[in-house]
């Protein structure tokens, strides 16, 4: 059945498609029983499978992690919500000392299929807290999956994986793009997968690669370009753990150019690993030095502020003109 | 509020306080001193293998025997283990083979990986974080209609740490199928009881989750055999988890990496031996006429042998190669652990290797 829906949307669509499919997934949270989540992720979950697969949790972070790993290693899949990713900090124990752990910790006598979704990145005016991207600190954990869609289909589709994954799974949802984008989906069950790139738009003369909202700035800065006859190649990451290199290096060595665009801070961030491998892979390949356009290295400010920590399509623009223009 | 004395039937010399359980039948009281004589034996010997070189850093079980081995035996093969890391009596107890709990300690995932353990949880070395997967298991455990429960232990150190009080709201309100056990042995590492907390018994944090406390004398394993079996029950039948602090005593260091006549008097470490458990258990079976000195020594004799045996077993068993770094992170290793594997293993061949390379370090 197709359905014409929102990123936010798709999450839910998801969400009930595969606990039909499945009677042992669980999700719980703060505030997604009743309340269907503060985005309305889980909207109607409560009414159509009821308190007991839709559990409303006490306000623990560490709690809702804790638990999780408790029921996955009983078989069940639970789906926890962290409400924003910036409340994820106490749990981080419990997901990097024990859910990433846990297989290789028992030589596979138990395991962890868990996901754990937060909405993150900033761009919606929230208070503090509530806008940080810090999926690199998630991705450098050896056990976690972190996986990132960029559009409604991706978000359908990396989620269903993410569920049927047998491993722990970090989805993080852009929330700058939860409701900017309506695309069509047929709610076909079939998963996307997890650890591969998406080649959004093929191009001759420079390789785009980014993640999370900030493909949207990514593609609108392509457009652009295009109209320059500069043809840009653009990459949808979507998995940050593990990283798809094969495709994105094959891009680097067809073009020669390389941007890596994300929202999050520049130093240790997951562009900087893209960087280093790139250098370590293709380096002769390359005809100009990459290019990083980030956030800064600073604390996300207070909203009156964030448009200027934020990436946009302009300083994509200037970062690939400036790449082009190397000799 | 006005407070019970902990739960006690036999008093440190051995003798009745009150009439025991029909549940403390003969056989069961032998069983548990068997189980107590084996944790025992098992300690001195991991000590020494450490002391050795043949053992990493290990963390004593001294003066937990009557906490454990009756909480095991109270537990049905069905139920759910979640330790923290000062357990290995309750793993003994529940048929975990000694030679895998030395693999552990000798540095081995494996030791995690007993068959016998089943769906039990490894040792845990973070503070307080198993308390919340013992409220997750009970959770499947509710969701699924299971009459199954997670017990879970801790010191009472971790009783400071906000994961125990997350457990114990959750299970509160939950009505989970929990039994949450207390050691309290008075010391963590270094810092005393009475400087850990200012609640009057470590019991009382349960009441706040609403969830039945109680206090019994971990040093009497009648005590803990009910108050076990008692939760155990209340768990069964829907009426959500219990709090037992079981009071006793850390006889040893902290771990082999610790000197505790660094920080504790050792008058207290002696009053403490006068209340040890394995002597109380002993002396209320020579007064009930099952036990005598021959029968002892025939005890010693036979555990003697089989905890060697398997210490002979552990010295035995070779390493893990170098590929099980990579081979159960996930389910699948990904293509870069899979590189990595392979150069590992390169790397271990052209004699940069932690495979065969013991004698090296």
């Amino acid at each position: 059945m197709k359905h014409n829906v929102c990123l936010l949307e798709a999450v839910n669509l998801a969400l009930a498609s595969e606990m039909r499919r499945d009677e042992e997934i669980i999700t719980l949270g703060e505030d997604i029983g009743v309340n269907g989540g503060v985005f309305r992720a889980t909207d109607n979950l409560r009414d159509e499978f009821g308190v007991k697969r839709v559990m409303d949790t006490p306000l623990a972070e560490t709690m809702i992690a804790g638990l999780s790993i408790g029921m996955a290693s009983q078989g069940l899949k639970p789906i926890a919500e962290i409400q924003f990713m910036g409340f994820i900090f106490p749990a981080l124990e419990q997901i990097i000392c024990h859910a990433a752990r846990i297989r290789n910790r028992t030589r596979g006598r138990l395991s962890c299929p868990l996901v754990i979704r937060a909405p993150f990145g900033g761009g919606i005016h929230a208070p503090e807290h509530h806008s940080e991207s810090t999926e690199a600190l998630l991705a450098h954990i050896p056990g976690l999956k972190v996986v990132i869609p960029s559009s409604p289909a991706r978000a359908y589709g990396l989620l269903l994986a993410a569920i049927r994954d047998p491993d722990p799974v970090i989805f993080l949802e852009p929330k700058r793009i939860y409701r900017s984008q309506q695309q069509e989906i047929d709610d076909n069950a079939i998963a996307l997968p997890i650890g591969r790139c998406f080649t959004l738009k093929e191009g001759s003369d420079i390789t785009l690669v980014s993640w999370g909202a900030m493909i949207s700035e990514t593609r609108t800065a392509a457009e652009t370009l295009a109209e320059s006859n500069i043809n840009c190649e653009v990459i949808d990451v979507a998995s940050v753990n593990p990283l798809d290199m094969e495709t994105i290096l094959s891009s680097v060595k067809k073009t020669g150019r390389l941007v890596i665009i994300h929202e999050a801070a520049r130093s240790g961030g997951v562009g900087a690993d893209i960087s280093a491998s790139v250098a370590e892979n293709a380096l002769l390949d390359l005809q100009a030095p990459i290019v990083r356009v980030t956030g800064y290295d600073t604390i996300m400010p207070y909203f009156r502020l964030e448009n200027h920590y934020l990436p946009n399509s302009q300083d994509i623009v200037d970062a690939v003109t400036q790449t082009m223009e190397f000799v | 509020m006005t407070r019970n004395q902990p739960l006690q039937y036999l008093d440190p010399e051995g003798n009745e306080m009150q009439a025991l359980p029909n549940s403390c039948t003969p056989d069961w009281l032998l069983r548990c001193y068997y189980y107590m004589v084996l944790a025992r034996q098992f300690d001195t010997k991991a000590i020494a293998l450490q002391r050795t070189g043949q053992l990493g850093t290990y963390a004593s079980l001294l003066g937990s025997e009557a906490i454990d081995v009756p909480a095991a035996l109270a537990m049905q093969k069905k139920d759910v283990l979640v330790p923290y890391y000062r357990n290995h009596a309750c793993q003994i107890t529940r048929g975990v083979p000694l030679e895998e709990i030395l693999l552990y300690w000798g540095g081995d995932e494996r030791g995690n990986a007993a068959e016998k353990m089943q769906q039990d949880f490894p040792n845990a070395v973070p503070i307080a974080t198993q308390s919340l997967h013992a409220c997750g298991i009970a959770s499947a455990f509710k969701i699924r209609n299971q009459k199954r429960a997670a017990v879970t232990l801790i010191g009472d150190g971790g009783t400071s740490k906000g994961d125990f009080m997350e457990a114990l709201n959750v299970a509160g309100v939950w009505h989970l199928p929990v039994v949450f056990i207390i050691n309290n042995n008075q010391w963590a590492i270094s810092v005393p009881r009475h400087i850990q907390s200012a609640a009057a018994q470590l019991a009382d944090k349960g009441l706040a989750a609403g969830i039945p406390s109680m206090q019994v004398d971990g040093n009497d394993p009648i005590a803990m055999q009910q108050a076990v079996q008692q939760a155990l029950n209340r768990a069964y039948e829907g009426k959500g988890a219990t709090l037992i602090e079981a009071i006793s005593y850390r006889l040893s260091d902290h771990t082999t990496a610790d000197d505790a006549t660094r920080y504790r008097p050792s008058d207290e470490l002696k009053a403490a031996w006068e209340k040890e458990p394995l002597k109380r258990l002993r002396n209320y079976l020579v007064f009930q006429k099952l036990w005598d000195e021959s029968k002892e020594q025939t005890l010693q004799e036979e555990i003697s042998t089989r905890v060697q045996a398997a210490a002979d077993k552990y010295v035995a068993m070779p390493p893990q190669p170098v590929s099980s770094m990579f081979d159960y992170l996930y389910f699948e290793p990904t293509e870069q652990l899979q590189e990595q594997r392979d150069w590992a293993e390169v790397r271990a061949m052209a004699g940069g290797s932690h495979y065969q390379g013991e004698e090296s370090s």
